[in-house]
């Protein structure tokens, strides 16, 4: 399982004192090497995390800084190496296990759900599985079906485990320690095609939590709910649509599990129409989900059906015309939220 | 191009109009403003005009037939330019009508194109065949709080989709059917229970706030004089033109206060079209607008209102004058309480109340002088100005009704 190592990846450095502007790969080294330091615990270990600087040369730099016991290369073995991993968490050890895309955690599937999700239920209460695992997902790389795939809305079905999602350089920077100091394993996907995003670290933050989604941009015609990779196309589908009169408030979910009805079922009360983008497939998706909330607990709030924008429900293509086609778009959320705010936009 | 000539709204407490009179029949040719069809509605006979020029191609409503606001009463045939022809406002694409078979003319005029393709609807999913209104869930929440069935509504038969905005509009309607339907013989019952409607929905909806200004009418009061007696008297200005003038002029000025809020936002309009309350003999009351009231020189205004009021008291409004206001005026007169604090007519954001003009002691020059004095009282809406900006225009007026050989 050979990734490619991108091209201009930042090369080892310190730390900048006062880190203003930087790239969402920056920022989740930062957060690794922030946790290393601050917690002789925590350990990184997954493929080519050390000597190769990480598939996506987040961890460039962290071997020589912090040395072979706590940078670990692992085999290819995914299973083997999770498993370690939680039996690290459970003999008092904090890991962060790195897998290097999603669908190859599907090999760990039996380590994530048989063991780490359910030990606490299982032994009542008596082991907790303080395990964070690190994984890249998402399309829009040319990496084909295989690397490409968003399967965060799986993970997200199991109860014991918790599913964060950075999509800000903020998160990017601090979700790492929160999910480090929650008892349960937490699985953390990175969408691949953001770590070249560059953006400002909000000056004086110290913190994030794991618990709320967050409005990334208000605006009172529609609620376009989204998290992760989508973020910037909803984003930028809400400047556009803005240029036309229409404003839109833009919620990233932040947390997959458990989500934040509270946050949801506001932002649509105030707004009466949802847009929900998810790169995952349609059918049986975390869109599914959302929606479904949406209809238990906002049904007499809705002036309009709910749209989703997800990814074609075909394995993504490797042709970049083919895959762009299948992946939610700016232009499709758009025309998702002109349908749900109708031809008078009244209401 | 063919298109659909609907029955516009004519007021925030208008359902429905009953059609009168055809003014054209088909074949026939008319100009931008030109009225075309007389309808009947609470307020008295109101001639429907124009949007564009054109020609009738067929009629679809008869004489003696009510119809809900939205009905299609006529299809024409216009140049390629514009889309519809009256303005649908917010919400009343509602209803083809009930009472005659829609879309079988009663008259045509010869070949006509074809009909326009149909357009574009919400959802990819057709209507229901059955013709019943379709509300949305939130609709059919607030129809429940306001008392209205969803089945009654379904009986409005309209092949849209019916949103928050439809719903309370039609319930103010039809709170004012229901006044008068309590003497269905009583025309005045019948526009006493409309203005109810109106005026309830303002405050419920519209959070006022008020602000109150004592003006020295006096150098108005002595232009008036001086110019007035240089006139033959059907030229003769009154103090209510002079006064909607400076209004109209302030208005146009200072921001906020000239304008719409139509869902959720304040929609500032380009032209000042000042509506001035006009009190009809037994009883209740409009409000017509006097269009491009800050543009027109005192003379012209004064020919204008006069021919309002002339057309207003005899029952025969345009439909222009009715839909267009951007602000009110509302005077007493010489009779009139001292002030008049005002109740805003939506979706406009302001009205100011003239009170009477009368001699009071006031201070002038350090000393104790009886002055002539107009207090003018501001009713405006606190989601589109505050205070600050409401004096302001309040001080503006009093300025410009100094000077008022400017106006």
């Amino acid at each position: 399982m050979i990734d490619p190592v991108l091209p201009g990846a930042d090369s080892a450095r310190t730390p900048p004192p006062a880190p203003v502007r930087l790239s969402y790969r920056d920022a989740v080294r930062e957060a690794l090497r922030a946790a290393l330091r601050a917690d002789p615990r925590v350990f990184l270990m997954g493929e080519d995390v050390g000597r190769y600087g990480g598939s996506y040369a987040v961890s460039k730099g962290l071997l020589e800084e912090f040395g072979p016991e706590r940078i670990r290369d692992t085999p290819l073995s995914e299973s083997a190496f999770v498993g370690a991993g939680i039996g690290a968490a459970l003999g008092g050890l904090r890991p962060i296990v790195e897998i290097m895309t999603v669908n190859f955690s599907l090999l760990a599937l039996d380590q994530i759900m048989n063991n780490a999700a359910s030990y606490c239920h299982m032994s009542g209460g008596q082991l907790a599985v303080g395990l964070v695992i690190r994984l890249a997902t998402g399309a829009g790389r040319q990496l084909a079906a295989q690397h490409s795939h968003s399967l965060e809305g799986w993970y997200a079905h199991i109860p014991g485990l918790r599913i964060v999602v950075p999509a800000t350089i903020d998160d990017a920077r601090f979700m790492l320690a929160a999910a480090l100091a929650c008892p349960d394993p937490v699985l953390l996907f990175e969408h691949a095609a953001l770590y070249n995003a560059e953006g400002d670290l909000t000056p004086g933050l110290a913190a994030v939590d794991i618990d709320h989604a967050a409005v990334r941009r208000p605006g009172h015609d529609a609620t376009v709910i989204t998290y992760g990779g989508s973020l910037p196309k909803c984003l930028a589908a809400a400047a556009s649509l803005a240029a036309g009169g229409i404003e839109v408030e833009v919620l990233d979910l932040r947390t997959l599990r458990p989500l934040d009805d509270a946050a949801i079922v506001a932002s649509v009360r105030r707004t009466r129409r949802a847009v929900i983008v998810d790169e995952g497939w349609r059918s049986g998706s975390l869109a599914a989900e959302v929606t479904t909330r949406i209809v238990e607990q906002a049904f007499y709030d809705l002036e309009a059906p709910v749209e989703r924008v997800c990814t074609a429900e075909v394995p993504i293509p490797y042709a970049k015309h083919l895959e762009d086609a299948a992946l939610p778009s700016p232009e499709r959320i758009v025309d998702a939220v002109r349908r749900v705010v109708g031809g008078d936009g009244s209401g | 191009m063919r298109i659909e000539f609907r029955l516009p709204s004519l007021g925030a407490d208008m359902e429905s109009a009953t059609l009168t009179e055809w003014l054209k029949q088909p074949g026939d040719r008319f100009a931008h403003g030109e009225p075309i069809v007389t309808v009947e509605t609470t307020k008295g006979l109101i001639d429907v005009e124009a949007y564009q020029d054109g020609q009738i191609a067929d009629l679809v409503v008869a004489p003696g037939t009510k119809v809900p606001v939205g009905a299609v009463l006529a299809h024409l045939t216009v140049a390629d330019s514009d889309q519809t022809a009256a303005p649908v406002s917010s919400g009343a694409g509602v209803a083809p009508p009930q009472a005659t078979e829609a879309g079988e003319p009663i008259a045509s005029a010869g070949p006509v194109e074809a009909p326009p393709a149909s357009t574009s609807t919400v959802t990819a999913t057709p209507p229901p065949a059955t013709g019943r209104a379709r509300l949305s869930p939130a609709a059919r929440r607030r129809a429940e709080e306001l008392g209205l069935s969803p089945a009654s509504l379904e009986q409005a038969g309209p092949a849209t989709i019916l949103h928050v905005a439809d719903v309370e509009r039609l319930a103010a309607a039809r709170s004012a059917a229901a006044g008068g339907s309590a003497a269905p013989a009583d025309p005045r019952a019948a526009m006493r229970a409309a203005i109810g409607a109106a005026m309830a929905r303002a405050k419920r909806e519209i959070p006022h706030y008020y602000l109150g200004l004592d003006v020295d009418y006096g150098a108005a009061r002595d232009w008036l004089a001086r110019t007035n007696a240089r006139v033959p008297v059907q030229e003769r200005l009154i103090d209510a033109v002079l006064i909607t003038k400076a209004i109209a002029l302030a208005a146009a000025r200072i921001d906020g206060f000239n304008g719409a809020f139509r869902d959720g936002r304040f929609e500032p309009a380009h032209a000042v079209h000042a509506g001035v309350a006009i009190a009809l003999r037994g009883g209740g009351l409009v409000a017509p607008a006097l269009l491009d009231a800050d543009r027109k020189d005192l003379p012209a205004l004064m020919r204008d209102f006069s021919a309002l009021v002339t057309r207003v008291r005899a029952g025969r409004m345009r439909s222009g004058e009715f839909s267009a206001a951007t602000i009110t005026v509302t005077s007493l007169g010489a009779e009139g309480a001292d002030v008049l604090y005002p109740i805003i007519n939506p979706p406009q954001v302001a009205i100011v109340g003239a009170g009477a003009i009368r001699e009071q002691p006031a201070v002038r020059d350090g000393q104790i002088a009886i002055r002539p004095i107009l207090t003018l009282a501001l009713a405006a809406d606190h989601r589109v100005t505050d205070g600050r900006a409401g004096s302001r225009f309040l001080r503006a007026i009093a300025d410009l009704l100094q000077h008022p050989d400017k106006l």
